[in-house]
């Protein structure tokens, strides 16, 4: 690359304004989005104990070992790219999005196909096109559609004992905890449950008295997105990422579900249990707001944010899949180029004599 | 509806926190003011020898009209201005013209510029001709601009434009912004010149009011710069006080602090809401934006005559002995302001003229401060030379959220380096004014603005291209038309003999006589068909630049 050598030699030489130096760094924003899932992770962990440590222990050390492969297989400075941490956030929040006890073959390929293929044979950090995370989570979903399923019922843990080596002897040898069937412990999650109670006739006021839904949404992932939303909302106090796009996923999937809940009450769920359900807060926070895949400019956020929440709402209405978060933002970072062309923000002092000035 | 009212209160108590007159962007930033600004300005001694290049301004450079020999006095023009937007250049202290030649000038490279050398006699004498006005304001506008002109002043802020040329607008003027905003940081001359020597900012900003006539005048001052904004405020109620009509006009604005609100674009959004159009000049809104230490400079000029030779200067940095503000002489040194500020001449000083977000790092030391030189900051090699290891951009939008402009600098970053030049213009690259702020602010360290410097020179490089290429396909065309005619003509020369002929001698033909003819016309032929081919692919270049372009 003849400009990356001219400016390495001319920084030898000649250096330019400014000369001060950014006090921010990748890995610094990389930790900080590491620090607030962490709320979400107690929470979790309250819910669903060791199954969920063993899935973000996994998950990571996985995503370090494919992203230092894939590095020294690309020729690139492997400890320097490690330490920005980025393959760390795709890990948790992978973990974060699989049932949790997830069998370590499940998990290791899932951030194979996030970190190898999604990111690294794109290009590495800063040019993959597909969110990571989503897209391991994605092909896990095709190709794995009953492990899964599998999710753990929520707070069931505690009360079948399971400690973290029962709970690592099932994820390696798949052997089932001592005279616990596991059928027992896993349960449709609410969004499912939701999907084949409503589709069998059933109203949503009846299916809010199941034991699977809490007081807002469903019982336990309630409490994990609004962990989720507190740290988001660190995040967007810290400025580590903007409102635009959380806040118009939630309004986009809100002002839907909330239509179709005034049309049809008993038939659609109300606005509240989708956002509480699932993975949305995840979504609006942490997943779409990944600025490599998502859009730069203000009004290309929220058209994005906007379309991602009606498509969650869509496909989980709809669609094939009880949970619809990795989808919708897949098929969305694919318009976020085009978003970015079609929406530059008016520049200082433009739209006044600008035509005549440039053209003239 | 308490609050309503209460926001309502505080946004008409607060102009500048009105929406429209806020800044978009920018970024707050460590001012390291007070290493600076709490000494009064010191007189630097005069140097053995004064380098006065010939270009300090932008525009032509000036002529030089004394000879190596010359006995020169302070103040006297040693070279005079070429063209209109030009500046004269005056003898900074008394002494003789050692050389005529080229010698470094301040900039990022090596580079020589033709200066006057004078060897001083170390005695500062004025010329004679250096005589006081007692009353400039009575003498006509056009008078007080020549004037002006004759002392060589050029904007002080660093861009150094020559004052008279931006005194002469083409509209109607209504508002006069005198500019003490001085928001790079370190840098503190036009806060201790404000300190110290309100009055002559307050009146020379009278003197500029006489000329360009505005509705009224706003000395921007930034809200870390109390005691400055108190004195200017003090100096306007002493005029009130002595009860001159034209105090009323004038006023004094605290204006945020943040970067850059000090470049001229965004003081007059922050002050007025209006936005120059991107392209133009802000005359066209009916606004000029002077400098304070500009008017100080005009003042000195028209009340007292002498033209500008010296001026308050920034010498500061962490770890001097003396940092300060200094009244130096242009044309002294560097290394001579260092070694009296009490920088010991290091090997590895580092000095940045201008502040540390838009200042250029001199690459010799034995170059001259000149009417741009607002502050030299000192930083040792390893803090500047040393370019962090950056990572590749995630597109965190950082940049775009402090871009002043409101640019997209990942983008332009992304067409930069991927060579994509022809798609910058559509994203605005000629308003980048390379403030810095995307550069500060980006997590993956990147070298931002020296992509976009980079990719700006490209264009220009290119630009200049086409219009040569232009010009070389309307010659090669008339060259073409020439050929041509001369060919028919030819022809037309030939059939005529050959019908004279016919009619002299016998109807037959000779074949002799026509080889060479044909031979001739091949000939011809065979130097026109290359240049035609190398006009049609310049030409089909020419139609990509302006489709991509319009684009």
């Amino acid at each position: 690359m003849p400009l990356q050598q001219s400016t390495n030699r001319q920084s030898g030489n000649i250096v330019s304004a400014p000369f001060i130096e950014s006090g921010q760094s990748i890995s610094g924003v990389m930790r900080q989005v590491i620090y607030a899932l962490l709320p979400a992770l107690v929470v979790a962990f309250y819910c669903f104990g060791w199954g969920i440590i063993t899935n973000l222990v996994i998950a990571c050390a996985g995503a370090l070992a494919w992203e230092s492969l894939m590095l020294y297989l690309r020729n690139r400075p492997v400890t320097s790219y490690i330490m920005d941490t980025s393959a760390l956030v795709t890990a948790i929040l992978l973990g974060m999005a699989l049932p949790p006890m997830a069998p370590w073959w499940l998990l290791l390929t899932g951030t194979f196909f996030a970190i190898a293929v999604a990111k690294q044979l794109y290009g590495g950090l800063g040019y993959n096109a597909l969110n990571p995370a989503m897209a391991g989570y994605a092909v896990l979903l095709i190709s794995f559609p009953r492990e899964m399923s599998a999710w753990l019922t929520p707070l069931a843990l505690p009360v079948a004992e399971l400690g973290f080596f029962e709970t690592m002897a099932w994820v390696f040898f798949e052997e089932p905890p001592n005279d616990v069937a596991l059928d027992t412990l896993t349960s449709a999650t609410p969004l499912d449950y939701l999907r084949t109670e409503i589709s069998r006739g059933v109203s949503f006021s009846e299916v809010r008295l199941s034991p699977v839904v809490g007081v807002i949404a469903g019982k336990g992932v309630e409490w994990i997105n609004l962990a989720v939303l507190l740290g988001g909302l660190w995040l967007c106090y810290k400025r580590l990422i903007t409102w635009h796009i959380p806040v118009s996923v939630l309004v986009g999937l809100g002002v839907l579900s909330g239509a179709f809940h005034l049309y049809a009450s008993e038939r659609f769920a109300d606005p509240v249990f989708h956002m509480f359900s699932g993975a949305t807060m995840l979504c609006a926070f942490f997943i779409a707001t990944d600025p490599v895949t998502a859009p730069a400019t203000p009004l290309g956020k929220l058209i994005y944010g906007l379309l991602i929440g009606l498509l969650i709402y869509i496909i989980r209405t709809w669609g094939g899949y009880p949970d619809a978060v990795a989808f919708a933002v897949l098929l969305m970072n694919f318009t976020a180029p085009l978003l970015d062309q079609y929406t530059q923000p008016r520049i200082y002092g433009a739209g006044k004599r600008n035509g005549r000035a440039r053209n003239g | 509806m308490m609050i309503k009212r209460i926001l309502k209160k505080t946004l008409l108590q607060k102009p500048f926190l009105k929406k429209e007159c806020k800044l978009h962007g920018g970024i707050k930033l460590q001012g390291f003011k007070s290493l600076s600004n709490a000494t009064a300005v010191q007189i630097l001694s005069v140097p053995p020898q004064l380098i006065i290049p010939l270009k300090q301004h932008i525009g032509e450079a000036a002529k030089p009209i004394v000879n190596v020999g010359d006995l020169v006095y302070k103040g006297q023009i040693i070279a005079e201005p070429n063209g209109y937007i030009s500046s004269p250049v005056h003898a900074s202290s008394s002494g003789v013209v050692a050389a005529i030649e080229a010698r470094p000038i301040p900039h990022a490279s090596p580079i020589k510029e033709t200066c006057i050398v004078i060897h001083t006699d170390r005695k500062d004498q004025w010329h004679p001709f250096v005589q006081s006005t007692p009353e400039p304001l009575a003498l006509p506008p056009e008078d007080l601009r020549q004037r002006i002109r004759d002392a060589g002043i050029a904007g002080l802020g660093g861009a150094v434009f020559p004052s008279a040329v931006k005194l002469k607008p083409t509209s109607d003027i209504t508002t006069l912004i005198i500019n003490g905003v001085e928001c790079e940081p370190y840098i503190t001359c036009d806060d201790v010149l404000m300190r110290h020597h309100a009055d002559a900012i307050i009146q020379g900003a009278l003197l500029l009011a006489r000329i360009v006539r505005p509705q009224k005048i706003i000395v921007a001052i930034e809200d870390n710069k109390p005691q400055a904004f108190q004195s200017v405020t003090n100096a306007i109620n002493r005029l009130k006080a002595a009860g001159a009509a034209a105090a009323n006009t004038i006023h004094a604005a605290q204006v945020p602090e943040i970067f850059p609100a000090g470049g001229e674009k965004q003081l007059i959004k922050v002050l007025t809401g209006k936005e120059v159009p991107s392209g133009s000049l802000p005359y066209e809104l009916g606004i000029i934006c002077i400098n304070v230490g500009t008017t100080a400079a005009i003042y000195d000029a028209l009340y007292k005559g002498q033209p500008l030779v010296s001026r308050i200067m920034t010498v500061t940095g962490e770890g001097l002995d003396a940092p300060g503000n200094y009244r130096v002489l242009l044309g002294t040194p560097i290394h001579y302001v260092l070694a009296n500020a009490g920088v010991a001449r290091q090997h590895n000083a580092e000095v940045i003229m201008g502040g540390p977000m838009m200042g250029v790092a001199i690459a010799d030391h034995a170059a001259p401060v000149v009417k741009a030189t607002n502050c030299l900051l000192i930083k040792n090699t390893r803090q500047i030379r040393q370019p962090p290891a950056s990572m590749p951009c995630i597109r965190c939008g950082r940049c775009a959220t402090v871009c002043p402009i409101t640019l997209l600098p990942q983008q332009l970053y992304w067409h930069a380096r991927s060579k994509e030049f022809d798609k910058l213009p559509a994203y605005h690259i000629d308003d980048c004014i390379e403030c810095g702020c995307c550069q500060v602010v980006c997590p993956a360290k990147l070298p931002l603005v020296h992509y976009f410097r980079f990719a700006k020179s490209e264009l220009k490089a290119r630009e200049r291209e086409r219009k040569k290429a232009d010009v070389s396909r309307l010659r090669n065309e008339a060259r073409q038309v020439r050929s041509e005619k001369a060919r028919i003509e030819q022809e037309e020369r030939k059939a005529r003999r050959k019908a004279a002929r016919k009619q002299v001698i016998t109807p037959e033909t000779n074949p002799d006589q026509s080889t060479p003819d044909s031979l001739n016309a091949s000939s011809l032929q065979g130097v026109a068909p290359e240049p035609q081919t190398h006009e049609n692919t310049s030409m089909v270049k020419h139609e990509d630049q302006t489709k991509t372009m319009a684009r």
